[in-house]
């Protein structure tokens, strides 16, 4: 009879059990409760004040943030211009070379990609900005520094997709390849690049995503500006205008903030679920 | 294979590859002198502040630009307190959530739970920031902040008149829960299923199972998760600068654990206090803080993959 026993036992231990997996589904869903929170109020307050005129007034001239999109977006190109291919050869270097010099620069790798972003945007401004303007007066911040800047914070995310993607490049397929008489960038370039073409895409869309929400670094670099700005001076950009609006006092200022965020989660999301429903699909074919 | 090549196409091909090689050693020189570069820069340009202050602008409490006194101790302790709070927070929540994802939830509710968790961390940090001044603070303030004003509970007490450490905590909270959560569930899920099938065979229940055998398992890999979230919790800038109050605590030491009370990270201090520089000693200063954001962050991350890249190790054995 000893089992009948025991059974109370059983009982409440299973109780417990019960009770902590509910604790833990519910810790899924608090994260999940918070996302729709932030978006919920993102979507009912700035939808309101979404019009035509953010889009075409610069915020000089009148309610709007028209050079804060644009300047963006340049800032955006001079990041992808200098991370995509430096990041993609170094994603290349990484999977051809073995050795200490290729596992330090694989370390540094993920020691980039932990170092906060303030720090990148100080060591900019300490390394590009502060010289420039000692030497020409007036100058010194400007859309190229803030490019630079985001660049730096996309090189290891580019890098480690890259590398992530050639690996998953069957090795039977440079074999075949080199089998048949072809040099090794020969091989990488015409065989190896286009299977894993697509993943590498996939990691850019992300960096770009991850960088283009990014604020701190400009502070030091671009350093904001109200009206169009060139890149080789005072330049604005869409989150910075967010946080300038948003820490001033003035109430249309706020509503144009929330108007910006709703903006910039949009652009932010939209890069980010085009690149995972990509990952996911081609993921799903292989198999 | 030094023979002398008979085919002339063989010879141009191993020029192709010695460039093709050089060209990736380059990049990878690049990358290398870069992080070199930014730790030289950073202390090259905060030399006037090294040299003047030495080893007080750790210690020192007081941030004064007309006297020419930086310590940065207010916002070290702002830094380490705030990401503390952090970390209370978000730990639980997302060991619950990666406990969930690895091991109860159905296969096909696993994706969308992941990806909607990721979305969290996709949010810029401006926008967590934009969202905390104008809810999370008035919500904190009306619903926590006042009707404790008067209780004399320890740690609850402050200003109360909203952005606080409190406020700069929940937010951080929100922002490093998707990296704990993601980061604790690969590392949950690579656990080999014999040892929970070991469980289950001596009659563990499932949260037995889970308690005794899978986290005691994978406990460093789970800790270099928490160390990467502590990480990211101490380098975040601009949700924080929004929601701390970018003010030292009136007493003499700049520093107060009371959660209702303003205070200053390192990154609140660097972003906040930029605008005011002056050329010299106090861009220097600035700099310095940049620095020893640097060092910190180093150490933090070298230490958190090291116990993931560990954990990873003795799992696949």
């Amino acid at each position: 009879m000893s089992l009948y026993a025991a059974d109370g036992r059983v009982k409440l231990r299973r109780a417990q059990s019960l009770f902590m997996l509910t604790l833990c589904s519910l810790a899924a869903l608090v994260g999940i409760f918070v996302l729709g929170l932030v978006l919920f109020f993102l979507a009912q307050r700035g939808l309101g004040h979404l019009n035509l005129k953010l889009f075409t007034v610069a915020s000089g001239d009148g309610d709007g943030f028209a050079q804060s999109l644009r300047g963006t977006l340049q800032i955006l190109a001079v990041a992808c211009a200098v991370a995509v291919p430096l990041g993609i050869m170094g994603g290349i270097y990484q999977q051809e070379s073995k050795g200490t010099f290729a596992n330090t620069v694989r370390f540094l790798t993920d020691v980039l990609n932990g170092i906060p972003s303030i720090v990148i945007g100080i060591f900019v401004y300490a390394a590009l900005v502060l010289p420039i303007s000692q030497a020409f007066p007036g100058k010194g911040y400007s859309g190229w520094a803030g490019g630079v800047a985001l660049a730096i914070m996309m090189l290891p995310l580019i890098m480690r997709t890259t590398e992530e993607m050639l690996r998953l490049v069957p090795s039977a397929l440079s074999e075949a390849s080199l089998g048949l008489g072809a040099t090794r960038w020969r091989t990488m370039v015409s065989v190896v690049l286009p299977a894993a073409r697509g993943g590498i895409l996939t990691g850019i869309l992300l960096a770009v995503a991850r960088v283009a929400g990014e604020t701190a670094p400009l502070i030091f670099t671009i350093l904001g500006n109200e009206f169009m700005g060139k890149m080789d001076g005072q330049m604005d950009a869409l989150p910075l205008r967010l946080f300038k609006y948003a820490t001033d006092v003035d109430e249309t200022h706020h509503q144009i903030a929330w108007a910006a965020a709703l903006v910039l989660i949009l652009m932010v999301l939209c890069l980010s679920i085009i690149a995972r429903l990509s990952t996911r699909n081609r993921m799903q074919e292989d198999k | 294979m030094n023979t002398p090549s008979i085919h002339n196409a063989q010879s141009k091909s191993r020029l192709g590859d010695r460039v093709y090689l050089g060209v990736l050693s380059l990049s990878a020189l690049i990358l290398f002198l870069l992080i070199v570069g930014i730790a030289a820069t950073l202390a090259w340009q905060s030399r006037l502040s090294i040299q003047a202050t030495g080893f007080k602008f750790v210690t020192g409490s007081v941030w004064d630009d007309a006297a020419g006194t930086y310590g940065i101790w207010p916002f070290l302790f702002g830094t380490l307190y705030s990401s503390l709070i952090a970390l209370l927070l978000a730990v639980p929540v997302s060991l619950g959530a990666a406990i969930f994802l690895a091991e109860l939830c159905p296969k096909w509710l696993r994706t969308p739970i992941t990806f909607l968790i990721e979305l969290l961390a996709a949010i810029p940090s401006v926008v967590y920031g934009l969202w905390g001044i104008f809810l999370l603070i008035p919500f904190l303030r009306d619903r926590l902040m006042t009707p404790l004003a008067d209780k004399h509970i320890p740690l609850l007490q402050g200003a109360g008149y909203g952005p606080s450490m409190l406020a700069a905590g929940v937010i951080l909270a929100i922002m490093i829960l998707p990296f704990i959560t993601a980061v604790s569930r690969d590392i949950l899920q690579a656990i080999p299923k014999a040892q929970r099938e070991a469980s289950y065979g001596l009659g563990g229940t499932k949260w037995e199972t889970i308690s005794r055998v899978v986290l005691p398992y994978s406990r460093s890999g789970i800790i270099g998760a928490i160390m990467l979230g502590l990480g990211r919790a101490f380098g975040e800038t601009m949700a924080v600068t929004m929601l701390i109050g970018n003010q030292a605590a009136q007493t003499d030491s700049g520093i107060s654990f009371n959660l209702f009370e303003p205070g200053y990270t390192m990154s609140s201090a660097l972003a906040n206090k930029f605008n005011e520089a002056q050329p010299g000693l106090s861009t220097a200063a600035l700099i310095e803080i940049g620095l020893v954001l640097f060092v910190v962050a180093v150490l933090v991350n070298t230490c958190a993959r090291l116990l993931v890249r560990y954990t990873g190790k003795s799992v696949n054995k």
